[in-house]
């Protein structure tokens, strides 16, 4: 049988020939949950009488949403998660070292893994070649305490990119484009498989970046192959040893295949309150902005600081705007500051803040007033998403994001960059 | 309201109509992140930004109806649980987000597909879970739902995932 990226991981951790429909118990590699979906998943552990997880060293509980906390009950939380994990050696990885998906593609996912997160965003390490989804925390709870969990094989949409990109366009703008296409739901229950001329030569900052967004058009995973690219990037966390060859069989049966012409992508913004709600910045009216947000798992890692940073250089943020800095990692906070990143920015003007989500969740370190508008380098503009129902948000690249605190609207950053 | 309380299978309840797109942050938002440690308190804001009044308003038993693509975004089981918690008898969706959707049948909460154009706010709704038949008292019209892949109704039938995993040392699907 010619198999999809995701029928020849679910296959062999099924230990059978698995094809899209069918539904199975597989073993998973990677479990992990965050600060928000941890304690219910500890809780749950133990009601079902478990008090042991299965794989330690690969079980891990990520302090990253609300860190530093800013308030007793969720330091409370965090407590649980510490001594869940000491007296069952799982990990914690803890304030300050950053956010979950940026860690596991750092340090835990390896091509042909299943990864399985008490985290919608888990699909980021699909850029990996793996078969990495988001779960709830009692499906989270059973993949510590057996590491299985029950899967039906998803249908896969095999997306093309195609030509190249336009100077100014980015990752992130190839992503908020497909989902205009597909819509919110376009691929739930669906697997997407990236390809194509351009698609095959992204970096893995931009192959992290669109897998991050692919369960804002409700898939259950997003996936790269892993080539060269792939084995460059293992090879500079030092972990060469853990790259396999995943891609695609020859004839593999897709539900459906999306060619798309890059060259015709232009910068692209997410209008309030849905992600599918894009639109060129071209062709948006003039929005002011009062906080600008550059960072999280779509957007925090060190190229999306660097180009932040080549746009504000020798410039200053407008009056009036806020403009949150947050690096996704540790390693990238220290790889910022040491290439003079991080003082770029804050000459600028800019607010760095410690690694981990941020204000992207709406918890703390930038929580929108009444009527307020955001532009924010984040994966979702939700109502009610950065802690404020009466605010707005939009979302873009990092580029347009710089550009537009220097502005003080919403500018399209082919004006520096064309 | 459940009749037939022996075997469960007609739940009967007024709805409460929503729109496409009710994510889990309307459901159970960010900014409330604190009181997830503190569920019955979470409960009391549940669906709080889609419509404020609504945790007054839901009685034990009563149905949230939404349109397309209902609990989209984040994994957290909790919103389906504060819906639970607060006495939401059924969620009736045209279609469900896919983490929203397992994350229901773990926690026991019922979620159908089936077209809610046919429902308005306040309806009565009279549902047969087996037989998958929602009888629309108040329009007199029937709906079908499609019945759940057959897993999700064993995970039902054992009150969510953690007691199915307990009851059977594993999984028994
Ligand atoms: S950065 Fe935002 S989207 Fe990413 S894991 Fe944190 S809260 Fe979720």
């Amino acid at each position: 049988m010619h198999k999809t990226i995701s029928e020849k991981i679910l296959s062999k951790h099924a230990g059978r020939e698995l094809k899209a429909g069918d539904i199975a118990v597989v073993d998973v590699d990677v479990v992990m949950s965050q600060d928000g979906t941890g304690p219910l998943a500890v809780s749950q552990i133990k009601k079902m009488g478990f008090n042991k997880v299965k794989n330690p060293s690969k079980s891990i509980f990520f302090i990253d949403h609300a860190a530093p906390s800013p308030r007793s009950e969720l330091s409370n939380s965090h407590i649980v998660l510490r001594e869940f994990a000491s007296q069952t050696g799982a990990v914690v990885s803890d304030v300050g070292e950053g956010v979950c998906h940026q860690i596991l593609v750092e340090s835990y996912t390896c091509p042909g893994d299943i990864v399985i997160g008490g985290d919608s965003h888990t699909c980021t390490s699909g850029a990996l070649g793996a078969f990495a989804t988001g779960m709830g925390s009692t499906d989270i709870a059973v993949g510590y305490a057996l590491a299985k969990t029950w899967l039906m094989v998803p249908r896969t949409i095999r997306v093309n990119f195609n030509r190249r990109i336009n100077k100014g366009v980015f990752a992130k703008d190839l992503i908020i484009y497909l989902i205009g296409k597909i819509t919110s739901d376009g691929a739930t229950y669906k697997a997407l498989e990236f390809g194509g001329e351009v698609g095959s030569r992204l970096s893995m900052d931009d192959r992290f970046t669109i897998s991050n967004m692919t369960v804002e058009a409700g898939s259950k995973t997003g996936i790269f192959p892993s080539d060269d690219i792939t084995k460059e990037y293992l090879k500079s966390q030092r972990r060469q040893d853990c790259f396999k060859e995943i891609s695609a069989d020859k004839g593999a049966k897709y539900e459906k295949i999306i060619d798309i012409d890059c060259s015709v992508i232009e910068p692209m913004v997410c209008q309030p309150h849905t992600v599918d709600n894009a639109l060129a910045v071209s062709s948006l009216e003039k929005i002011m902005v009062n906080q600008v947000f550059i960072g999280t798992c779509t957007n925090g890692r060190f190229s999306d600081l660097k180009i932040a940073a080549d746009i504000l250089k020798g410039k200053k943020v407008a009056s009036g705007v806020r403009l949150i800095v947050v690096p996704a990692s540790k390693d990238i906070y220290l790889e910022a500051l040491k290439e003079g990143v991080l003082e770029t920015l804050i000459n600028s003007g800019a607010v760095v803040q410690s690694p981990g989500c941020g204000p992207c969740v709406g918890v703390h370190q930038g929580i929108l007033g009444d009527g307020e508008v955001c532009l924010s380098t984040q994966n979702r503009n939700f109502k009610g998403r950065m802690g404020n129902p009466n605010s707005f948000i939009y979302l873009s690249s990092p580029a347009t994001a710089a550009l537009s605190a220097v502005k003080g609207y919403i500018a399209d950053p082919r004006e520096v960059l064309g | 309201m459940l009749k037939n309380k022996k075997d469960q299978k007609i739940i009967i309840g007024s709805s409460f109509k929503f729109g496409d797109d009710i994510s889990t942050d309307q459901i159970a938002p960010g900014r409330l992140f604190h009181l997830r440690s503190n569920l019955p308190e979470l409960a009391k804001h549940v669906l709080e930004d889609a419509d404020p009044g609504f945790a007054k308003k839901v009685k034990p038993g009563d149905f949230v109806v939404g349109g397309r693509n209902f609990g989209l975004g984040s994994s957290r089981e909790h919103a389906p649980l504060v819906m639970k918690i607060a006495g939401v008898g059924a969620v009736l969706a045209k279609s469900f987000a896919r983490i929203f959707f397992r994350n229901s049948i773990n926690v026991g909460l019922p979620v159908l597909i089936c077209d809610t154009d046919k429902i308005d706010s306040r309806d009565i709704l009279e549902i047969d879970l087996k037989k998958g038949i929602i009888n629309n008292k108040t329009k007199n019209l029937k709906l079908k739902f499609n019945p759940l892949p057959g897993v999700m109704i064993k995970i039902l039938n054992d009150s969510g995932l953690a007691s199915h995993i307990a009851k059977n040392k594993g999984f028994n699907l």
